[in-house]
């Protein structure tokens, strides 16, 4: 049977889900009151009342929506872009990265870094929202198995099986 | 083979040894099976090919006779017609046709084999969650639940998000589900078959590129067979008709590109005035936006000018693909327990990550 001895800090974030049992996920939708810009709602979903504070979630999702509006910006950037892209006849992106990509490559290294340095102590993981579509941001709320004790996710588990 | 769980989650230190947790609902561990792309359990009708990278709809057919009737044409024109303008006017002609032809096919291409957009289907566990949302909004009653809408305000305009039964997902604004692809495609414009893929938010700008440059082109070709018809003609004093029967592809050059001129010419200046009043063919058909709906309705999309429509169109950022196609499948992936089971403590078994 393979074996996992966790060494480095990035293997134990990822090895969270196996030492840890998933509880719930929660689910932040988009915002479209500003069209079809990629914004996410900033309200604070009430299941993660007890597990984060207010203001550490709603300044990750700040954040990551003014890197989105990076991303979808138009203004002289993405221009040169586009018409040099048009004069070669697109062939250029077959080669050059489009901004779009590297603010996505951002925004990875971002979530990674809240999630090793907010979620994972709190017990909670962030999806990026690029491998859900982007869609939703999706929160992966996580008990500790076999201890009930040194987390507050205890009362969660009571008030999963209520919905 | 033993079981070592760190006692506190605050530290992020585990010195733990994870294996494989035995649950009834694991799938027998495959030593060799080779890792399937996410392009082969694909849930709409697309057709894939060269391992994922090309993407295009499941009915074909029309865009192979596009490609036949491009390159004949243009084949017929660089044959028969160029030597013997490049010779009488001027060498200029044959490198703009190629140019232009060049440009033509390399947008065809793009725009048939790109994804158009197209947003994956919901998870299920994202599909649980809004299906419980939409039930505690219909109060929990569970007869006849009323269409499925979400209003939202852009711009001061009010606009209706439907869910989408297939995809299980509340469209964002300006998406639409093709039938023929069955796929949610962003910013949907529609589907051409002479492309034979959809025409979404990603590849709108190749396609009004190529309609715009077909235009130039089958103009182009439709005047310089012209010429060459009516030089022959005047040069070698034989007769209009003798000239026809000694240049036989000039005609049928012309033929083609006058049927084909009307439509393509009209279609590039549909998609003009779409483009500069930032609409959709979908919401201009619908009349989403008319001013005959209501004294207060207009395109909340619109930027306010022709010119920025214009550039944000076909200048704006390219959004990557979100449907990773080529990317591995990663199997045993943690779920979520079925809600009626109460608490559930899910073991999560080992998934081959592969990290973004």
């Amino acid at each position: 049977m393979p074996v996992f001895l966790l060494s480095s800090k990035f293997h134990n974030l990822q090895e969270l889900r196996h030492s840890a049992s998933l509880v719930t996920k929660v689910f932040i939708q988009r915002d479209y009151s500003e069209g079809t810009v990629c914004r996410f709602q900033t309200k604070f979903p009430s299941e993660l009342d007890n597990r984060i504070e207010r203001t550490l979630l709603e300044e990750t999702v700040k954040t990551l929506n003014s890197y989105y509006a990076e991303a979808e910006k138009i203004g002289g950037q993405s221009y040169l872009e586009g018409c040099l892209a048009c004069a070669t006849a697109y062939i250029i992106f077959l080669c050059m990265e489009t901004r779009y990509e590297k603010v996505l490559r951002k925004i990875s290294g971002y979530i990674q870094e809240q999630n090793e340095k907010i979620y994972a102590p709190r017990g909670l993981l962030l999806t990026d929202p690029i491998e859900r579509g982007m869609r939703v941001l999706e929160i992966s709320l996580f008990e500790d198995r076999g201890s009930g004790g040194s987390s507050p996710s205890s009362s969660m588990s009571s008030g999963s099986s209520a919905r | 083979m033993h079981l070592g769980v760190s006692e506190s989650m605050r530290e992020c230190e585990y010195s733990q040894i994870s294996t494989r947790s035995s649950t009834p609902m694991e799938t027998p561990y495959k030593k060799r099976t080779p890792k399937k792309r996410k392009w082969e359990a694909f849930p709409g009708r697309n057709k894939f090919y060269c391992d994922g990278r090309i993407m295009m709809a499941k009915q074909t057919g029309v865009f192979y006779l596009t490609l036949v009737l491009i390159l004949v044409t243009c084949g017929l024109f660089f044959t028969f017609d160029c030597p013997f303008l490049a010779l009488q006017l001027t060498p200029i002609i044959p490198v703009i046709g190629g140019v232009l032809f060049l440009f033509v096919l390399g947008t065809l291409l793009r725009t048939s084999f790109s994804d158009p957009g197209v947003l994956p289907r919901a998870t299920p566990d994202e599909a649980a969650d809004l299906e419980r949302q939409i039930d505690v909004a219909n109060g929990g009653t569970g007869y006849r639940p009323p269409p499925r809408t979400k209003e939202v305000v852009i711009n001061g305009q009010t606009v209706k998000l439907k869910y989408c039964f297939t995809c299980k997902i509340f469209r964002p604004p300006r998406a639409s589900h093709c039938s023929l692809c069955d796929n949610c495609v962003e910013r949907f414009d529609h589907h051409c078959p002479w492309v034979g893929n959809c025409v979404g938010r990603r590849n709108y700008r190749f396609f009004y590129m190529f309609i715009l440059s077909l235009s130039f082109l089958t103009i182009f070709i439709f005047a310089f067979a012209i010429t060459h018809i009516i030089l022959l003609a005047v040069s070698h004093r034989s007769g209009f008709l003798n000239a026809l029967k000694d240049s036989p592809a000039s005609v049928l050059e012309v033929v083609v590109c006058f049927f084909s001129v009307w439509s393509i010419v009209g279609l590039s200046g549909f998609h003009t005035y779409l483009i500069s009043s930032n609409q959709t063919t979908n919401e201009d058909i619908k009349g989403s936006w008319s001013s005959k709906r209501g004294k207060d309705n207009y395109n909340p999309y619109s930027h306010g000018n022709i010119f920025t429509n214009c550039c944000a169109a076909l200048c704006g950022p390219l959004p990557p693909s979100l449907i990773d196609r080529r990317g591995f499948i990663q199997s045993d992936a943690p779920q979520l327990a079925p809600p009626t089971n109460g608490i559930t403590m899910y073991g999560a078994t080992q998934s081959q990550q592969s990290h973004m």
